[in-house]
């Protein structure tokens, strides 16, 4: 009797080094500062958070570099409801978009300190750092964003970043 | 000065979320094999092969078209691997044509794709870069806003992907490759399924599966010699523009008007909904037929939703969709666009069994990928060009 | 068929480690360099399509953000392959013979040193039977290199000789990493790294970038003064498996060579895109060179091997002869898979 070999496990590993680039090294030097690093596109002024170092709509170089603040609106946003590889936190959480004061296109983070059901499109949120010691070049020193308590933001005032 | 271009053979795999009684190689001919038989050809007759998958990572496999060539009989022949993501199925069969219209080859046999169940999509979409902000909980994590954003700007009522979801999942029914297939299927069971990512219901998510699509293409000369009816190519299209940036639409992305615009002024379409008999379209999560309903053309900007509540887009509305069932029923992902392109094409040759619409002389096919952002298209009638 | 032409070739100077810049930040002035060489604007080129992998950049859809480079709005006609730029190259001209464009931009980006390439490149295996035992690229290179001594009349010496023009010649190359002088005695002594192979028969671990503009016709002719018109382009697959082969000899090489017209008529200088020297004598053999064609006038593959990019690069360099005067006819060659299962040959003209 032959039996049919129908599956085998065969372990991939490969290692590597990933380089951020210029910009991203920027806006990475600027987060362990407690700073947000954009730049500017030199053709239509358009502010990019976190910048990749080029225009996407014009393929130069965003040289000028911009501080925005830590502080946005909620242009949209989804509420994670099933677990996933990769990711430490428990579900629910919600995971939006965020369109910084100073910034011109929103910037993708989690929401935090308010029940996922409450959280809404135009909400005003600020940002929470790490302890100022733990301050590093990485996402990570920004925690989460938490509801600030402003009148929300009028659905015209992003409806363009939608 | 293009040649003309026709299918006239087409072959896919029964989808499944696990085709474990087949190899890669195995998926794959058995989806060329289909389509060689349909055309009366076999491996011999083939000029050219283009394949095209969507990340290598799916599979752990770099470049497998290469290890692929011996499975589709490619040896001493000229190959090319296509990958411009979700929309990948759809140009691969755009560039397997082009290669029929510019003159160089007479039969072509395009294959797409996938067979996640060999590694792990969701770990290959979320590879964790250390500068990189996470993708949240892969596509749906990622799409999900973009729908919130639809919603709100087009007021489109909350059950609307539930009746797309409804649509497809019992068109599936009368589509024997299809790989979910739920009987009985009801409102009220899609309604309530639990939502994964707010707003987007279990029933109203596209599967991961294990499947291949394949067609051959031919040119007016070798078309004229196969054996079943050609489903002639009037048009392709493709357009990309950037994942983001400052003012982007994402709900209604310039790419895919664009995109269709170039389509239908080389088709001569003037208005899609009266021209086209039938359509298959990328719908990975319910509520996209309701956007692309619109960024197509078919219905004005925010009333894409109207179509769908109205029943236009069922099997027996005035401008049928994903007859097939669509993406939401078998997401073989690099497969998934020639799918699309692949039953429109089987629609226009009257052979799509028990999903076929009657008569449908012409129709449209099309892709997408990316964040929203690649678009590839075309549309393939019963009448010659 | 209709006439068409590369135009302009720019390319990223070849290094060891890009470690400042992204591939999109390496891409940005290159692809401005071939557009502004070529005089076709940006938004007029009809077709843009590129080549580059996944699995030299190590996460999925590494192809997304390269677009970036070339600011793609209002939205572009474009395409991507997950291969060599020379591929990518292949498609541009199958839009343009279509008639549906007369011009296109084709680029590649890869770095090779983000990961370990010789082990990178083990997973276009069979991922079944021969890439669970990971043979890595040099080795299997070294098997074919042992096969070519054995049954060709490859030598260790011409091997040697070969390794040694190429850097010589990269000299003159101000893009290329690899270059100088070496003495073929001395490097004979070396040791083996995979015997047969010693590490003047392998190619360096290269980041790279480059562009090419295609145009058709008149375009063509107001794009560049001389400009390289493709007179034929081929490409074959051969066997995966590598026991399936003669090793020793390239069988697709010499079918793309037949179809492409490279057995009729002189070359002044051919660009072989053979990353190992014994696979530049086999290829030199597969396509019939006579001893009087300027092999790999820029150092080749053995100076710099940006895999992904290094193909689309022979077809710039080769382009570039003709665009500054230097020759009237050459061939190009690029490679794909392992021990050369895949080739593409270009003839152009002036």
């Amino acid at each position: 009797m032959t039996e049919i070999v129908k599956s085998i496990t065969t372990p991939i590993r490969l290692e590597y080094v990933y380089r951020p680039g210029r910009a991203t090294s920027r806006f990475l030097r600027g987060l362990a500062e407690g700073r947000i690093l954009g730049q500017r596109c030199p053709v239509t002024g358009k502010v990019y958070v976190p910048p990749r170092g080029a225009s996407p709509t014009h393929g130069v170089p965003t040289e000028e570099e911009v501080e925005v603040r830590d502080t946005g609106t909620v242009t949209t946003f989804c509420i994670v409801r099933i677990p996933s590889e990769g990711l430490s936190i428990p579900p629910p959480f919600v995971a939006a978009h965020i369109l910084l004061d100073g910034a011109d296109i929103p910037f993708f983070a989690l929401i935090h300190e308010c029940p996922f059901d409450q959280v809404r499109m135009g909400m005003r949120v600020k940002a929470v750092w790490v302890s100022k010691e733990e301050l590093a070049p990485t996402f990570e020193s920004i925690r989460y964003f938490k509801p600030l308590d402003e009148p929300d933001a009028p659905f015209e005032s992003y409806r363009e970043h939608l | 000065m293009a040649e003309r271009c026709a299918v006239i053979g087409v072959g896919q795999t029964k989808h499944d979320a696990k085709r474990i009684d087949v190899s890669m190689p195995g998926l794959v001919r058995e989806a060329a094999l289909r389509a060689l038989a349909d055309a009366g050809l076999g491996f011999a007759d083939i000029d050219a092969v283009v394949i095209g998958k969507a990340p290598d990572m799916f599979e752990g496999v770099m470049m497998p078209e290469l290890f692929l060539a011996d499975a589709l009989g490619c040896s001493g022949k000229p190959m090319l691997r296509v990958h411009t993501a979700g929309s990948v199925g759809g140009s691969t069969a755009i560039v397997a044509a082009s290669l029929v219209q510019a003159g160089v080859h007479d039969r072509v046999l395009t294959v797409a794709y996938e067979k996640q169940s060999e590694s792990n999509a969701m770990w290959a979409l979320t590879v964790r870069i250390p500068f990189q902000q996470a993708v949240v909980a892969g596509a749906g994590g990622y799409f999900a806003p973009l729908i919130r954003a639809y919603i709100r700007r087009s007021g489109a009522p909350d059950d609307t992907g539930v009746r797309t979801a409804l649509k497809d999942r019992t068109n599936a029914l009368a589509n024997p490759y299809a790989h979910l297939v739920f009987p009985g299927i009801t409102f009220e069971q899609v309604a309530s399924s639990p939502m994964l990512w707010d707003p987007i219901r279990y029933l109203e998510t596209c599967p991961s599966s294990d499947g291949a699509c394949a067609m051959v293409l031919a040119s007016e000369k070798a078309a004229a010699r196969a054996p079943g009816r050609p489903a002639w190519i009037h048009a392709t299209a493709m357009k990309s523009e950037p994942t983001m940036f400052a003012g982007r639409d994402q709900v209604n992305p310039r790419a895919g008007r664009d995109c269709a615009a170039e389509l239908y002024r080389k088709a001569g379409i003037t208005n899609p909904r009266r021209d086209f008999d039938v359509a298959e379209i990328y719908v990975p999560f319910s509520w996209f037929e309701a956007m692309w309903m619109e960024n197509l053309g078919f219905a004005a900007p925010n009333e894409g939703w109207k179509m769908v509540c109205e029943g236009a887009t069922a099997m027996d509305g005035d401008m049928p969709v994903n007859c097939s069932g669509g993406v939401l029923s078998s997401n073989p992902i690099g497969a998934s666009g020639m799918l699309r392109f692949a039953e429109a094409a089987l629609q226009v040759r009257g052979q799509a069994g028990e999903h076929q619409i009657d008569g449908a002389r012409r129709a449209l096919g099309h892709a997408y990928g990316g964040g929203s952002q690649f678009f590839s298209m075309w549309v393939v009638a019963s009448e010659r060009p | 068929m209709r006439d068409v032409a590369i135009v302009s070739f720019a390319q990223a100077p070849n290094v060891r480690c890009e470690t400042e810049r992204n591939e999109v930040e390496m891409l940005m002035p290159v692809v401005a360099e071939a557009l502004a060489a070529s005089g076709i604007a940006r938004g007029e080129i009809g077709f843009t399509v590129s080549g580059s992998c996944d699995y030299i950049a190590g996460q999925p859809f590494a192809f997304v953000s390269g677009i970036d480079a070339v600011g793609p709005w209002p939205p572009i006609n474009e395409s991507h392959v997950e291969m060599d730029g020379a591929f990518a190259l292949y498609e541009a001209w199958l839009k343009i013979q279509s008639g549906e464009v007369d011009s296109a931009l084709v680029y590649a980006f890869g770095k090779s040193s983000m990961g370990d390439i010789a082990e990178v490149l083990t997973l276009q295996l069979d991922p079944y039977t021969v890439a669970p035992l990971w043979p890595d690229a040099v080795s299997l290179a070294a098997l074919q290199a042992r096969v070519a001594l054995d049954r060709s009349r490859v030598t260790e010496r011409a091997m040697a000789e070969v390794a040694a023009r190429s850097r010589r010649s990269a000299k003159a190359n101000p893009n290329a990493q690899l270059r100088g002088d070496f003495d073929v005695d001395a490097l004979l002594a070396e040791p083996y790294l995979v015997a047969p192979l010693r590490k003047h028969d392998c190619p360096p671990v290269t980041d790279g970038a480059a562009a090419v503009v295609l145009a058709a016709g008149e375009l063509a002719s107001r794009s560049c003064a001389r400009p390289a018109w493709i007179r034929g382009i081929d490409h074959r697959i051969e066997c995966h498996s590598l026991g399936a082969r003669d090793l020793a000899r390239s069988a697709s090489t010499e079918i793309a060579g037949e179809k492409a017209g490279a057995f009729t008529g002189s070359f002044d200088v051919a660009e072989l895109h053979a990353p190992f020297t014994h696979q530049e004598l086999i290829l030199c053999s597969a396509l019939r060179m006579a001893p009087s064609v300027s092999v790999n006038p820029s150092g080749g593959a053995l100076a710099a091997n940006a895999v992904m990019v290094t193909g689309l690069i022979r077809l710039g360099e080769a382009a570039a002869r003709i665009h500054a005067g230097d020759a009237r006819r050459v061939l190009a060659h690029a490679t794909s898979g392992p021990c050369l299962q895949q080739n593409l040959v270009c003839v152009m003209e002036a």
